[in-house]
């Protein structure tokens, strides 16, 4: 197993918004059928560190290899990183399913259409193949019913598991998950942290950046701490939240626990 | 009521509308096509370019239609160069004349209605895209074009109405349209009202198809914001 190529890693990822370094060198592996979690609280850098890992944000520093393809990244004149090869960058982006806060389904589509809009434009692969795929996967995180639906008329709940078998239907290699239940009605939260428990036990390997204490504890294999841009505390879940690694760590999830 | 009268009249009205609506058409076609150019130098990143797709919309928005009208009527051919020019053969055609003032005009409206169009597109929807790995083209034909399409029927649907009405400028430079047509009987019989009104109600007529027809496009594009699917 550990001569495996990891699903994904990340080194030395640095990232800085004018003065304000938000990352200050971050780096993770992530071998196949991993579950990580990463926590922190508001403005520690997990949601930068997972946007830049598919190039939402540019990092200004640090390698993302996903599968062992690394993302050639160049300097521009000014110091500023960018992508070397848009092209590579959009192909690895359809390898890295990313669900948002903010579900961002697309409007105009139904959930359908939603589903199959990457797989049939991105991935050229054959339509009728692609709209059966997606009824499946609509079935699989239980809104089989509505494929016909507007993400307009469902429940916000239902439109982030429309949006996460949106990413599945890609066929990714890794989930990456921003926040998937904050814009969440309290309610509506456990049935999208089921969809993810599902996709967990049947071994996707996944990034999950979150507020889920729960989550994070009982179902992922890992847990990364991110403070003031570095990681604070990493490790087993159950080590890290016997308390014995990182005072810090103790402190936010009282804290989270209210 | 002089029947006899009024239905000559309507129908020596009537034989002019196709000229009316060419001009129309052409020129919101036109339009269209620099609305697109214009709109794509401001968003294009390139400072030089946006301040001159400004300047075009700060003056085709900002001067009467009737004298970029007249300048381009008149005050081309008055240019030894462009009577010389490849263009002179279209450019000595009122109609053509007319289609280029109205066309230009109508570009610095329409292409602000995109721009509207285009930064009311959210920004999650862009993201998504990217994040599924779209390039920039397919982006823009699958997501952002259809969003925004959505977004500027209704304003769009204005301007189309709004340049309906604007063709009748170009009775000023001898085209015969509706409204020179109208001009001509009233100078001819001196009935005055009879000829405006009957233009008047025709013009009315075609707007009045043209926004139901938009009205109709826009609800069959929105299925999205109407209600639930029961």
């Amino acid at each position: 197993m550990p001569d495996a190529t990891p699903a994904l890693t990340v080194k030395g990822m640095h990232k800085r918004f004018g003065a304000l370094e938000v990352l200050k060198g971050i780096s993770l592996t992530a071998n196949d059928g991993d579950v990580i979690s990463i926590l922190g609280s508001s403005g520690s850098g997990k949601s930068t560190f997972l946007r830049c890992i598919n190039l939402l944000e540019t990092p200004d520093q640090g390698d993302v290899t996903v599968a062992g393809e690394l993302i050639k990244m160049k300097r521009k004149p000014d110091g500023t990183a960018e992508p070397a090869d848009r092209r590579q960058v959009d192909r690895i982006r359809s390898e890295l399913g990313m669900v948002f806060q903010g579900f961002n389904l697309w409007s105009h589509l139904t959930v359908l259409e939603n589903l199959i809009e990457a797989p049939v434009h991105v991935q050229k692969r054959p339509r009728a193949e692609c709209v059966d795929e997606a009824k499946a996967l609509l079935a699989k995180v239980g809104i089989g019913d509505k494929h016909s639906y507007y993400p307009a008329h469902l429940s916000g709940g239902q439109q982030q598991r429309a949006a996460i078998a949106r990413a599945l239907a890609m066929r990714p290699k890794v989930m990456l998950f921003d926040e998937p239940t904050s814009a969440l009605d309290p309610e509506l939260v456990g049935e999208v942290l089921r969809v993810m428990r599902a996709l967990a036990d049947e071994g996707r390997t996944m990034l999950v950046v979150t507020h889920e204490m729960g989550f994070a504890r009982d179902v992922s294999s890992r847990v990364m701490f991110l403070h003031k841009g570095q990681v604070e505390a990493e490790g087993e879940p159950e080590a890290l939240f016997s308390g014995a690694t990182s005072e810090r760590f103790r402190q936010f999830i009282s804290k989270e626990r209210g | 009521m002089d029947w006899d009268f009024i239905g000559k009249t309507f129908w020596r009205l009537m034989a002019a509308l196709p000229l009316t609506l060419e001009v129309w058409l052409f020129s919101v076609v036109l339009g269209g096509l620099i609305a697109a150019g214009v709109v794509w130098m401001r968003v294009s990143g390139s400072k030089p370019l946006a301040v001159l797709a400004r300047g075009y919309v700060a003056i085709f928005r900002g001067t009467p239609l009737l004298i970029q009208l007249f300048l381009v009527y008149y005050g081309l051919a008055s240019i030894p160069a462009v009577r010389h020019s490849l263009f002179w053969p279209i450019l000595r055609e009122p109609f053509y004349c007319g289609v280029l003032a109205l066309g230009l005009c109508t570009a610095g409206y329409q292409s602000e209605i995109f721009r509207g169009a285009l930064l009311a597109v959210p920004h999650g929807a862009i993201e998504a895209a990217k994040a599924c790995g779209m390039s920039g083209l397919t982006m823009f034909r699958r997501i952002i074009f259809p969003i925004a399409l959505r977004h500027a029927l209704p304003a769009y649907s204005t301007e189309m109405i709004s340049m309906v009405k604007a063709t009748a400028l170009v009775s000023l430079i001898t085209l015969w349209d509706v409204m020179s047509v109208a001009l001509k009987i009233r100078n001819d019989t001196l009935v005055t009202y009879l000829p405006l009104i009957l233009a008047g109600a025709i013009y009315f007529t075609v707007n009045y198809i043209l926004g139901a027809a938009f009205l109709s496009l826009e609800r069959r594009l929105s299925p999205h914001l109407r209600a639930r699917p029961s």
